[in-house]
């Protein structure tokens, strides 16, 4: 029986429990004594004019080796937009020189002897800034009445797509359109960023940050840096969680390395929360407008979704999300007109970048509103709107309007599916039976189907390269260009390799996150390691079970042809004989047994799903609390439920999270007030119920192992679910839309408001 | 100042700022790594280690009061013979972990709520767990993962006897 589609238990695990993991911060490398410790000095105001830096206090602080500000980096070029198609007067400095442009932008860095003496001296840098008014929220950027860059001449970074024709919602009988909110939210990663870098007499440097790929990373820091990629050796160690938040590098991650060549000593910095909340990247930030038309027995016929992404100050990757919200806007859905258009716009706020889904859950959380909105409308249920719309089960190729090629889906089985595993008609019964008797405790169902795309890059990108080497004591390399932060790929892709040769997965050890070990790699994001990654790693396997039958059948003097692999000896036997063979560790003492290969997969996949959401509303109050969370998530074939399952848990609280508590605030003037975790609402674990999972999975062919991405799933499918719960809970009050988060003070007021109160 | 503490069995006397936070004391001065830092306003429980049989946020406690006490961190939780704590255990099985930063606290947390309450419910291990935040697992696996812990009885609440842990 083969290892794959098993509950593997983590290889990773116990030295994690036992040990611990060792993050960059826990790095007791010799390469690191005598380290300085980095302390930003960060703007406290939004916007304004950089008047002066005085830092002669600071450096007669006991400890100080150094204060650097901008004077100090002029050698730096300012960070060009990461996208040609944004403003490229929008323009990143390492150190703020004249203009701040957000609570948290760097002023200065204070290097230390201690890590305390960073803190009380950064205290005492003094920075003079002039205000300007702030720029909060996507209206006031768009109004251009202030400037974040004004050689840039307008705040306005990238634009997509046209407007809707004027005619393209005539002939639908019904007509409905509602601005919604996919709030900004901090990805909150429980490991904040950190770096170290120590220069080598050699010339190269090495810096271990905490990220999501060290090959794209290093490629930052040669194209920031000026300098040859290969002069610089970037290692992730373990890496506490990063959600997209740490997909690449920060510039303060490389404003470390040339810190250290600065004062010729290695230097480390790992920030605390209130610095990680407003410094390190945030998600979502869309405003939407959706408007959808159709007939009234339930047949949509047009549906246009316009975006105003805030982008916070600098660009980074969020400025391109807006495309995959577009790209995706349309889901599971055949409508006939589908129309998408967005702007990404500068705030004086944190700079927006992936969150788990990036982009995918703005669409979907869109359009399953508005199927609702149309639902309510039309007096019509909501699963039998969708169902009438649903684009029938397909096996083949289907591009949607917006030019997505989805590889094969069954939107409908999968609503099913969520449908009977919640026991629906007996929950609408419910649900009526509460409404009838006026209960403080209302029951709202809420549903989500989603189509979602991963390994986005496939066909277009780089691939995954993996190599796999089998050792003469037995055990057996692989090296990964995936980078892991959670998703356990040492135990899965020792899998893939272990299904192959018959080599236990103990004895597999997966090499990731090391430039000088593995050159090339896309890394962990998008959903995309297993598809491409896990892939190559098969690929390798196949590549390896094939030079080792041409060196078998040499020594063992047979036609290869007769030689199979006998996974119980680990090698390769002749056919029928058992007993005759050659283990991969015997050839591999022979000479060395090694591959490397590269895939890339023909195109994206498509996973699907379907969740049904139950929660109880307490319309006095307004209170809404998740009963029940049952999810169909199909993957297509799945390696380890047990891994699997954990990605689509995570995925699910971080929708909860979005839906009900989760908001980065800003006060009129820019001000953060969500810079903590005792003011951010990161949801726990008396938030959220235990989950129901429904199986099911559909085999994508864009690679061997059947694989569609699973880790962002879960955002996906249960933030509109939620959403659409805690809605259809007060909607008999006349309740029709209520944004994120759905608060208790939102749901409050929404319900007075239907009622005709203030 | 001076302080005498017990760390994972092993009494030690080091000088020490009074300002200096317990987790930091035991991450810089004693070397364990283990327990991790996630916030700076007690929120996220990364930190959580056992003091005097208690469960507490070590980022919320000054090394100076820990003095004369026995702290055990996630590092001195296994068996003298290298045997994890059914708590340890559980959390592997269950898959109770993933990026396992909030891991060394979350399980000396889950062993303090099995401490107070050998027969927890669902509910309970969910209160009993609030201060302990985790960005990975939705919870759903570390419920499991206590609750599987407490089939093994009151070894489950409990910290190694301080002179029989490994050193």
């Amino acid at each position: 029986m083969s290892i794959l589609g098993t509950r593997v238990v983590r290889t990773e695990d116990p030295l994690f429990l036992t040990r611990g993991a060792t993050y960059t911060d826990d790095l007791a490398d010799d390469r690191l004594v005598g380290a300085l410790h980095a302390t930003f000095v960060r703007s406290t105001v939004a916007h304004g004019r950089l008047l002066s830096v005085d830092a002669s206090a600071a450096l007669e602080a006991p400890g100080v080796v150094a204060v650097v500000t901008a004077e100090d980096v002029a050698d730096l070029v300012p960070i060009p937009p990461p996208f040609p198609f944004v403003n490229r007067a929008m323009t990143r400095p390492w150190l703020a020189s004249d203009r701040v442009r957000f609570v948290g932008d760097p002023i200065a860095v204070v290097l230390t002897e201690e890590r305390y003496q960073g803190e009380d001296a950064a205290e005492m840098v003094a920075v003079d800034v002039d205000p300007l008014p702030a720029v909060v929220g996507t209206a006031a950027a768009a109004s251009d009445e202030v400037l974040l860059f004004p050689e840039a001449g307008t705040n306005v970074m990238a634009s997509f797509g046209q407007p809707a024709p004027a005619d393209f919602f005539d002939g639908c009988e019904v007509v409905v359109t509602q601005p919604m909110v996919n709030q900004r939210v901090a990805p909150v990663p429980l490991e904040s960023r950190a770096a170290a870098a120590a220069w080598g007499e050699d010339g190269r440097v090495t810096v271990w940050c905490t990220n999501q790929g060290a090959q794209q990373a290093r490629g930052q820091f040669g194209d920031w840096l000026k300098m040859d990629p290969d002069l610089i050796h970037l290692i992730t160690p373990d890496v506490g969680g990063g959600f997209g938040a740490k997909i690449g590098a920060d510039p303060e991650y490389a404003l470390i390395a040339w810190l250290a060549r600065h004062v010729g000593r290695p230097v480390r910095w790992a920030e605390n929360r209130s610095e990680n909340l407003i410094g390190m990247l945030h998600g979502r930030a869309q405003d939407q407008v959706v408007t959808i038309g159709g007939r009234r027995d339930g047949t949509i016929e047009a549906y246009s979704l316009v975006v105003d992404q805030d982008c916070g100050s600098y660009p980074r990757i969020g400025t391109v999300l807006p495309t995959l919200t577009m790209l995706m806007a349309s889901g599971v859905y055949g409508f006939p007109r589908v129309h998408a258009q967005a702007r990404a716009l500068a705030t004086t706020t944190t700079s927006i970048g992936a969150y788990r889904g990036a982009g995918r859950p703005e669409a979907t959380s869109a359009l399953e509103r508005a199927v609702d909105l149309f639902a309510a409308e039309i007096g019509m249920d909501p699963a039998e709107v969708r169902r009438k719309n649903l684009l029938p089960a397909f096996s083949e190729p289907h591009t949607t309007p917006m030019g997505a090629t989805y590889d094969n889906g069954d939107y409908t089985t999968a609503l099913d599916r969520a449908l009977d595993a919640a026991g629906y008609a007996e929950l609408r019964a419910e649900q009526a039976r509460r409404r009838e008797r006026g209960d403080a405790r209302q029951l709202g169902i809420g549903m989500s189907v989603y189509v979602e795309i991963t390994g986005a890059d496939n066909g277009a990108g780089t691939g995954e390269a993996a190599s796999l080497e089998v050792h003469p004591d037995g055990t057996a390399t692989v090296l990964t260009g995936t980078s892991p932060h959670g998703q356990g790929h040492a135990t899965a892709w020792a899998m893939i390799a272990s299904d192959q040769l018959g080599i236990p997965v103990e004895r597999i050890t997966v090499v990731h996150g090391d430039t000088d070990r593995v050159p090339q790699g896309g890394g962990t994001m998008g959903s995309r390691s297993l598809q491409q990654g896990g892939a190559a790693v098969h690929q390798a396997a196949g590549e390896l079970v094939e030079l080792a039958r041409q060196r078998a059948a040499e020594k063992l003097e047979v036609d290869p042809e007769d030689l199979v692999v006998d996974l119980g000896l680990a090698g390769l036997a002749v056919r029928g004989t058992p007993g005759t063979g050659v283990t991969f560790a015997e050839l591999a003492g022979d000479e060395q047994l090694l591959v490397q290969t590269h895939f890339t997969a023909a195109a994206p996949t498509f996973p699907f799903g379907a969740h049904v959401v139950v929660v109880e509303v307490d319309v006095e109050s307004g209170k809404a609390e998740v009963a029940r969370l049952i999810a169909v998530d199909d993957a297509g074939t799945i390696l380890n439920p047990l891994l699997a399952e954990g990605q689509r848990h995570g995925g699910y609280a971080q929708g909860v999270a979005q839906a009900l508590l989760e908001e980065v605030l800003y006060d009129e003037d820019g001000n953060p007030t969500t810079s903590t975790l005792a003011d951010y609402p990161f949801i726990s674990a008396t938030e959220l119920p235990s989950f129901e999972l429904v199986e099911m999975a559909t085999p994508t062919p864009m690679n061997a192992l059947g694989a569609k991405g699973i880790g962002e799933a879960g955002t996906i499918g249960a933030t509109p679910a939620v959403q659409n719960a805690v809605i259809d809970a007060v909607a008999h009050l006349g309740v029709r839309h209520i944004d994120m988060p759905t608060t208790p003070m939102r749901v409050f007021r929404a319900v007075q408001q239907a009622q005709g109160g203030n | 100042m001076q302080i005498s503490i017990t760390v994972n069995g092993q009494q030690r006397t080091d000088e020490v700022e009074p300002r200096l936070l317990l987790a930091h004391y035991l991450r810089e001065v004693c070397g364990l790594k283990a327990t991790n830092i996630g916030c700076d306003t007690t929120s996220c429980g990364a930190c959580t280690v056992i003091v005097d049989g208690l469960s507490v946020k070590s980022c919320t406690v000054l090394a100076a009061q820990a003095d004369g006490g026995q702290v055990t961190t996630l590092e001195g939780l296994a068996g003298p013979d290298g045997e994890m704590h059914p708590v340890q255990q559980a959390f592997r099985e269950e898959h109770g972990l993933q990026c396992g930063f909030c891991t060394p606290g979350m399980v000396m947390a889950a062993v303090g709520v099995l401490a107070d309450n050998p027969d927890p419910t669902d509910r309970e291990i969910r209160e009993g767990l609030e201060g302990n935040l985790c960005r990975c697992t939705g919870y759903h696996n570390i419920v499991r993962a206590v609750r599987s812990a407490a089939q093994a009885g009151p070894a489950a609440g409990q910290v190694p006897q301080a002179q029989e842990v490994a050193r």
